[in-house]
């Protein structure tokens, strides 16, 4: 502890460095942790669905349909209880950016397969009652100040993207743990009035036991093996997968990113403790004249450039989680149960260490070897 | 009865393919509680014999024992520790530290015992009291004139009680008067301090507070 003051007076000599230092450490791994948790979020959402639960979709790509002929075949198949589907309506509300995940279902036998949606009993019927009703999630009504009753229009980017299509709220959903509560539902049969092309963009199972998945997917694409529209049937992890995978191959991407920030704010790092470093050459001369040890002046160099980091790191890590915390940032709905996981926060700190440590190394190293005579010498 | 004991020592630098030699197989030997005085013209080897003495350059052959412990057969790692207990070393430009305060300044080498605050603090008030700047214990350098920051200086190289003091132009970038203080104030640090000081200056009349004076050129060492 009694050389913390002197590792103290030496990041203050130039605050202003010091600060900007710090600043931009703390960006990069705000950015970083911010990045992590678009990550770990989209894993997440891989996990989400039950594994009573299974996809049918076109072997093709999830965006090619399937016929509606399947579902009573589909009814049949040795294990399956319930058989439902659902379409990707992409409808917009207002403007592009303000997305949020909307499906036209079969509402007589959705919600039965689909149990993490609580919604009152009377609610539920004015929902059923209506071709034109809406079930929204709670995060919608909190996001668009919408209420019961109130009739929106929306645009599909998917089908006729000039018409307007009007909905009624008529019943809203609370998730149980784990579920969105961003999401729009509405009437397949009213999709289906207004473009009388659209077919089913996937059937969801409900197995009669979770152990059967294997033989019942084996038996459905067997089935369609040689048929128009081949299947591909999956457990609806692997199902919202496939839907994340849509994003494109985002974690590369982000991981791509997160390392270019690491390795530019460790320029920034190791520049400015470099030139620290070079500015107090003659000190650390003097300093060894008084008898410090090479391996005491390595320790205070690294020690500067691990408080800068670290202070950087722990206010980074600080900012992102109060921010996406207290704001409750979705990202326009995209990520639903958004957050920075405690162990996100706790890599981003890691890598503040590390980036202490290795951008204070050469300095250090420098600071230990200095050759003291020839220092002095230059500085008389 | 020696403290320090020179032999056969040389220096020699390589420049480029070329050797040039400071000095050759030079002898020295300096009592305990002396105070030599080491002249030359710049260029004559003074400060460099001063830095092999304090173990902060290696010399290209012979011995230098400092209080029966060889200098010259220590590690880089043994000489600081053995630097921070046995020598005090006084600049030209003083060097002092401009960020810390002239009490932080005289309290570094303390930094390096295990010595409490509360002992640190003390000793530290002691040296500031011999260099007549207790008054001045929270003034940073660039508050001090260039004769005080030398006193602190002076304060920072005896704190540790070394029994060797090396002095490189104490007095080169003062003033008359602050010179002499400074000669006073070494001149004190011998006699009543029993300190052993080797003064190392191209000054007359610094040199003539010294007990011996030793003239240090073309590679020659004479008293």
């Amino acid at each position: 502890m009694k050389y913390a003051g002197l590792v103290w007076v030496n990041l203050t000599r130039n605050k202003r460095r010091t600060i900007l230092t710090l600043l931009s450490v703390a960006a990069a791994l705000f950015l970083f942790v911010s990045l992590r948790s678009v990550t770990t979020t989209l894993d997440d959402a891989r996990q989400v669905g039950s594994e009573s639960r299974m996809a049918v979709r076109n072997a093709i790509s999830i965006v090619f349909p399937l016929p509606e002929s399947y579902r009573s075949w589909l009814a049949t198949v040795p294990g399956v209880r319930r058989v439902t589907w659902g379409n990707w309506f992409h409808g917009v509300y207002r403007d592009r950016r303000d997305f949020f995940p909307s499906f036209a279902v079969d509402v007589d036998s959705y919600f039965d397969v689909y149990p993490e949606m609580v919604v009152p009993e009377d609610q539920e019927q004015a929902f059923m009652r209506e071709r034109t009703a809406a079930l929204v999630g709670t995060g919608l009504i909190e996001r668009f100040g919408w209420r019961l009753g109130q009739t929106i229009n929306m645009t599909s980017l998917i089908y006729s993207p000039d018409r307007a299509w009007p909905f009624t709220i008529r019943a809203v959903y609370t998730p149980l743990p784990g579920w969105t509560d961003e999401a729009f539902y509405f009437h397949y049969d009213y999709l289906y009035e207004m473009v009388d092309w659209v077919q089913p963009g996937w059937y969801i199972l409900e197995l009669e036991d979770p152990s059967a998945a294997a033989t019942v997917a084996a038996t459905i694409d067997a089935h369609y093996e040689n048929s128009r529209f081949g299947t591909r049937t999956e457990t609806e992890r692997a199902f919202q997968a496939g839907l994340v995978s849509m994003y494109g191959n985002v974690g590369l991407l982000i991981n791509a990113v997160g390392i270019a920030v690491f390795f530019a704010i460790l320029l920034v790092a190791a520049n400015a403790m470099m030139m620290s470093a070079r500015e107090r050459a003659s000190e650390v001369a003097v300093l060894k004249t008084l008898g410090f040890s090479d391996r005491l002046l390595f320790g205070l160099v690294l020690a500067e450039a691990a408080v800068i980091t670290v202070s950087g790191g722990l206010l980074g890590v600080l900012l992102a989680k109060l921010l996406f915390e207290t704001t409750g940032f979705q990202l326009m709905g995209l990520l639903p149960g958004f957050e920075v996981k405690l162990r996100t926060a706790a890599l981003g700190i890691l890598i503040a260490v590390v980036l202490g440590l290795i951008s204070g190394l050469v300095p250090a190293w420098q600071a230990a070897r200095l050759p003291v005579a020839r220092t002095l010498r230059r500085v008389a | 009865m020696a403290l320090l004991e020179i032999r056969d020592l040389s220096k020699v630098y390589q420049r480029d393919s070329q050797a040039i030699a400071v000095f050759e197989d030079i002898d020295l030997d300096i009592d305990t509680g002396e105070f030599l005085v080491l002249m030359g013209p710049s260029g004559s080897g003074k400060t460099t014999l001063l830095n092999l003495i304090a173990g902060l350059d290696e010399p290209s052959s012979g011995t230098i024992t400092v209080g029966g412990l060889e200098v010259t057969a220590m590690s880089r790692r043994q000489l600081a520790a053995w630097r921070s207990n046995h020598v005090g070393f006084i600049f030209q430009l003083y060097n002092l530290l401009p960020v810390l305060t002239a009490y932080q300044n005289v309290e570094l080498p303390l930094l390096l015992t295990h010595l409490s605050k509360k002992e640190r603090r003390e000793h530290v008030m002691t040296a500031l009291e011999v260099v007549g700047l207790s008054d001045r214990a929270d003034h940073f350098p660039r508050q001090l004139s260039g004769g005080q920051e030398q006193r602190v200086a002076i304060g920072r190289a005896i704190v540790s009680d070394p029994s060797l003091i090396l002095a490189d132009e104490p007095t080169g970038d003062l003033d008359a008067k602050s010179a002499d203080e400074i000669l006073t104030l070494m001149q004190r640090l011998n006699r009543e301090f029993s300190k052993t000081i080797l003064l190392v200056t191209h000054d007359q009349r610094a040199a003539e507070r010294g007990e011996a004076i030793m003239h240090l050129d073309k590679g020659v060492l004479t008293r």
